[in-house]
């Protein structure tokens, strides 16, 4: 703040930007904040850009929606339709999906908005979905970022609601079908369910009030509550800072990147732009939910293919798949085979889903603040657990669509569903397995560069005969990467009795947190010791610097290729030893 | 001739019809005559083209069907099931029958038109049963094409998709898609009910709606797609699969190169 006296000469005249800083700075004292802030640093990777294409197909779904309410009627008061969509003209149909016709077919730029309007929801859930598998397969959600992590999956909770009332306005044959579905959901809740049901859609079915009820959610209710949600989700990782890769100089208390202004601004603002972009480009060229050709929605019709958006398909597939179970009781059915695929099994995993950080560190023990990020392979086990769920996702989506499958690859849908329902069960496992196979084994690999250098894949004749591979030692980003890896104590296995023999009560948790933890890190490799490294890679450059300069006579005679590599001539190291002086000298 | 040919359209309701079919006829371009003049004198059959198609149906079709027509362990009787759905069978391909299958497949016809026709003339002559439509039946010029988009979601969209892609049945079975089909397959495919689709006769579903959903069927099957690349129009799995690939390559490829540029 800078207070200038009336008698001094007047300040140079500022450029517009300037001028505007300090107006704003005089009455708001905003300098001093903005100057703390714009400066503030943020870490550089392709991944944490995840978060921001959902941030901007959200502005693009707010704004594209904003002019779609300027023309929709969310009505369910049936029109003959008269639009300039010949193939339905006087058919009667809802307000609801004639408006939707007439945004189509009649209103400027509207059939271009709903489709950007649809594709930015659909990459928006997806986005939200790998931004956080990229979360979880990191570790970023251990302490302490497990708050915003329960902010996420209630984010994702809601931008499902968000899909599905938003498909279901139109009123097309489709959506009407996918409402009816979930009409069915609804109902198969025990005791409630009916009374529920009738209270939602305001009567029986289709009834004249689901449309305007949904409309109300859609537009105001949900996207609210997003944008609330999504405002705290960004303070704290404002707040709490955001993680980093491991890498040079990257360490658990600092954060290595470029300040928000003006790199990150500059590189958001036009990522911005990108995601804008690649979303109008694939509205323009590419059809998403023709409504015209589904018809109005009407009881008595259905259309084969009848699916929601991938985003709930696997719920569908869950509900395809599950095998027709019922049980009575006191004159009542319990319809297991809707209950179970989509109440009980989604309730579970988004349960599990948004206690995953707090089941982790229990089972770990892992109590400490974590602010560098995880490689993937350093925890196999939470590797495994993200590929088994991505299997089991795949598996009920392909379920969702089962009968597209059949007629695209000639198949019978009951064979698909039975082939499903046996790999529903046995895939996830074996994913997981191999998985953690993997990372276990790019663990050892890790071991091996640091403990002998990275293998360059040349081989190499010693003079007395010997053929070695070449080893070389791995650059200081390498160095840096792999030895950022923590070592994860396992939790100690508990005694029956302490040393004074009383039994230990807590016994039965302590040995079950013992064996869970020993699963979740017993078999990670141990990383090697600072010697041991040290000594490696010394050896490494060793070797390296012996047939560094044989390169220099490769179009030499006395240099002969085998086995893939350089055979040189004896008497040679001498000669090496001269080249490489002679080289570090220039 | 047109007498013997308006008898057999039991069907058409009124004379006044008849009469605006005989104008129809006469005054109709030579090109719908040409191309449908086929099936119509199918129908009729002559001595000549039954014995014709007697001999071609003995040679290509008994051993399943049995020497009378009277079926075998192989396949079903033909007695009754009219010229028209020997037409359809034998015009689509799925007749003869290739190899024995969940259902018979659709595939180049082994017979050409006239041998057909004399097959059909020969089964039209063991019982009464529905005849080839004739050019005027499949005529959808002057039909409604949006009754017929009601009409075909009531009736077919539950099989045959809503937008006439298809789709599938129990254990293997599937209702084909209906972009290829022509008119009068559609016609026959109506009023014969081959394999796992139903009939849909003509007092159920009369010719004026068959022409409708034949008209709508060919709307879909000649629509452009106003919203650009239609994706099979498959519906949302196509669509989702098309974002798992297509889309999310481009936006991953997008914040990569904002990744890198900045190094
Ligand atoms: C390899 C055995 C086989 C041969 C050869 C064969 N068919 Fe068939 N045909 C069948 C079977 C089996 C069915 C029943 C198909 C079904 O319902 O799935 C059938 C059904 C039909 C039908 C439909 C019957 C109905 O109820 O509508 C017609 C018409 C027909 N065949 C005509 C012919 C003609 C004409 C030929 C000779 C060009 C022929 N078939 C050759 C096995 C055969
Ligand atoms: C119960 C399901 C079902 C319904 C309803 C149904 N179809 Fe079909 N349709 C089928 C099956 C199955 C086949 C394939 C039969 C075969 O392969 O011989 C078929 C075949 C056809 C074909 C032949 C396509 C080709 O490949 O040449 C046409 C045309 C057709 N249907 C039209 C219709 C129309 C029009 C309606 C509505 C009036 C309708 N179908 C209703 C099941 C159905
Ligand atoms: C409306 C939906 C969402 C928006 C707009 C959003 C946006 C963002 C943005 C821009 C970031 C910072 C950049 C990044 O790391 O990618 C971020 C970080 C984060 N998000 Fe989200 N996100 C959403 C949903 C989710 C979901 C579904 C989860 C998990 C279930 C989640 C968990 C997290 C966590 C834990 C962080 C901190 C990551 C770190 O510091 O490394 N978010 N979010």
């Amino acid at each position: 703040m800078s207070t200038t006296s009336p008698l001094e000469k007047p300040a140079p005249v500022e450029k517009a930007g300037g001028a505007v800083a300090t107006y704003l700075d005089q009455r708001l004292g905003s300098n001093k904040a903005l100057g703390r802030n714009l400066g503030k640093v943020f870490p550089d990777h392709w991944s944490f850009m995840l978060g921001e294409i959902v941030l901007y197909s959200f502005i693009v779904i707010l704004l594209t929606g904003v002019y779609l309410t300027l023309f929709f009627k969310p009505s369910m008061v049936e029109v003959v339709y008269d639009g300039s969509y010949v193939p339905l003209k006087g058919v009667m149909m809802s307000e609801a999906y004639a408006s939707s016709l007439d945004i189509s077919f009649d209103v400027r730029g509207g059939l271009l908005i709903r489709q950007m309007h649809h594709w930015a929801a659909l990459i928006f859930v997806a986005a939200m979905v790998v931004h956080a598998f990229r979360v979880f397969f990191t570790g970023a959600y251990r302490k302490p970022r497990e708050l915003n992590w329960i902010l996420g999956v209630v984010l994702l909770t809601l931008a499902l609601a968000a899909g599905f009332t938003g498909y279901s306005l139109p009123d097309d044959l489709l959506s009407g079908t996918g409402l009816q579905i979930i009409r069915g959901i609804i109902q198969a809740i025990p005791v409630v369910g009916t009374w529920l049901a009738f209270f939602i859609f305001g009567g029986e079915y289709p009834g004249t009030d689901i449309i305007s009820r949904l409309y109300s959610a859609h537009i105001l209710l949900v996207p609210g509550l997003i944008l609330a949600i999504v405002t705290v989700h960004l303070m704290m990782v404002w707040v709490q800072k955001h993680t980093q890769y491991p890498g040079p100089g990257r360490t658990n208390t600092n954060v290595v990147g470029y300040p928000l202004m003006p790199v990150y601004m500059a590189k958001a603002g036009g990522f911005f732009f990108v995601v804008f972009g690649v979303i109008a480009l694939i509205s323009g060229l590419v059809t998403i939910n023709p409504i015209w050709i589904f018809g109005p929605y009407t009881p008595d019709q259905v259309s084969a293919g009848t699916q929601p958006d991938w985003y709930i398909g696997w719920l569908d597939g869950a509900l395809r798949l599950m095998p027709n179970w019922e049980t009575v009781v006191a004159g009542y059915t319990i319809s297991w085979n809707v209950l179970i695929p989509s109440v009980i099994i989604p309730g579970i995993l988004f349960t599990l889903l948004a206690l995953y950080p707090f089941i982790e560190a229990w089972v770990t023990g892992d109590k400490r603040e974590h602010n560098l990020l995880e490689r993937p392979r350093n925890a196999p086990v939470r590797t495994g657990i993200g590929v088994m769920a991505i299997v089991f996702y795949g598996i009920l989506w392909i379920g969702g669509g089962n009968d597209i499958v059949a007629v695209a690859f000639d198949l019978s849908i009951n064979s698909i569903s039975w082939a499903l329902r046996i790999l529903l069960i046995v895939a996830p496992p074996i994913a997981f397995i191999i998985t953690k196979r993997i990372c276990l084994g790019l663990q050892r690999k890790d071991r091996d560069k640091l403990l002998h250098g990275y293998e360059s894949g040349r081989v190499l004749r010693l003079p007395h005969g010997e053929f070695i591979e070449v080893h070389e030692p791995i650059n200081v980003k390498e160095m840096a990467v792999i030895t950022s890896k923590t070592d994860h104590a396992v939790l100690p296995a508990p005694q029956k009795t302490d040393t004074d023999g009383v039994r230990n009560p807590r016994y039965l948790v302590h040995s079950l947190r013992h064996r869970l933890s020993t699963f979740f890190y017993g078999d990670n490799v141990p990383k090697p010791s600072a010697a041991e490294i040290e000594h490696g890679q010394h050896h490494a450059a060793e070797q390296a610097a012996i047939e560094a300069p044989l390169h220099e006579y490769e179009d030499r005679d006395v240099i002969y290729n085998a086995h893939g590599g350089v055979l040189h001539h004896p008497g040679m190291p001498e000669i090496n030893a001269e080249q490489i002086a002679e080289e570090t000298r220039s | 001739m047109t007498v013997k040919f308006l008898a057999a359209r039991r069907r058409n309701p009124a004379v006044a019809i008849a009469l605006l079919l005989l104008a129809l006829v006469v005054v109709g371009g030579a090109y719908s005559l040409a191309s449908n003049a086929q099936p119509a004198v199918a129908a009729m059959g002559s001595q000549t083209q039954v014995e014709e198609g007697k001999k071609l149906y003995l040679e290509g079709c008994s051993s399943c069907h049995g020497l009378n027509a009277q079926g075998t362990k192989y396949g079903p009787t033909l007695i009754g099931v009219g010229a028209a759905s020997v037409h359809f069978q034998v015009g689509t391909g799925r007749m003869p029958l290739a190899a024995p299958g969940a259902q018979a497949v659709a595939k180049p016809p082994a017979y050409n038109e006239d041998e057909v026709a004399k097959m059909a003339a020969y089964v039209a002559t063991l019982a009464p049963g529905p005849a080839i439509p004739s050019a005027e039946q499949v005529d959808y010029a002057d039909a409604d094409v949006a009754k017929g988009g009601v009409l075909f979601r009531i009736n077919c969209a539950q099989c045959h998709q809503a937008a006439g892609q298809g789709g599938a049945l129990t254990q293997g079975k599937y209702a084909p898609s209906l972009m290829n089909a022509t008119p009068t397959e559609i016609y026959e495919a109506m009023l014969t009910g081959p394999q796992n689709m139903p009939v849909f006769s003509d007092e159920t579903l009369p010719v004026e709606e068959k022409k409708a959903i034949i008209a709508y069927v060919n709307e879909l099957q000649q629509a452009p797609s106003p919203g650009g690349l239609s994706l099979g129009r498959l519906g949302p799995v196509v669509e989702g699969l098309f974002l798992w690939t297509a889309v999310f390559a481009a936006l991953i490829a997008a914040a990569v190169w904002i990744g890198i540029k900045a190094r």
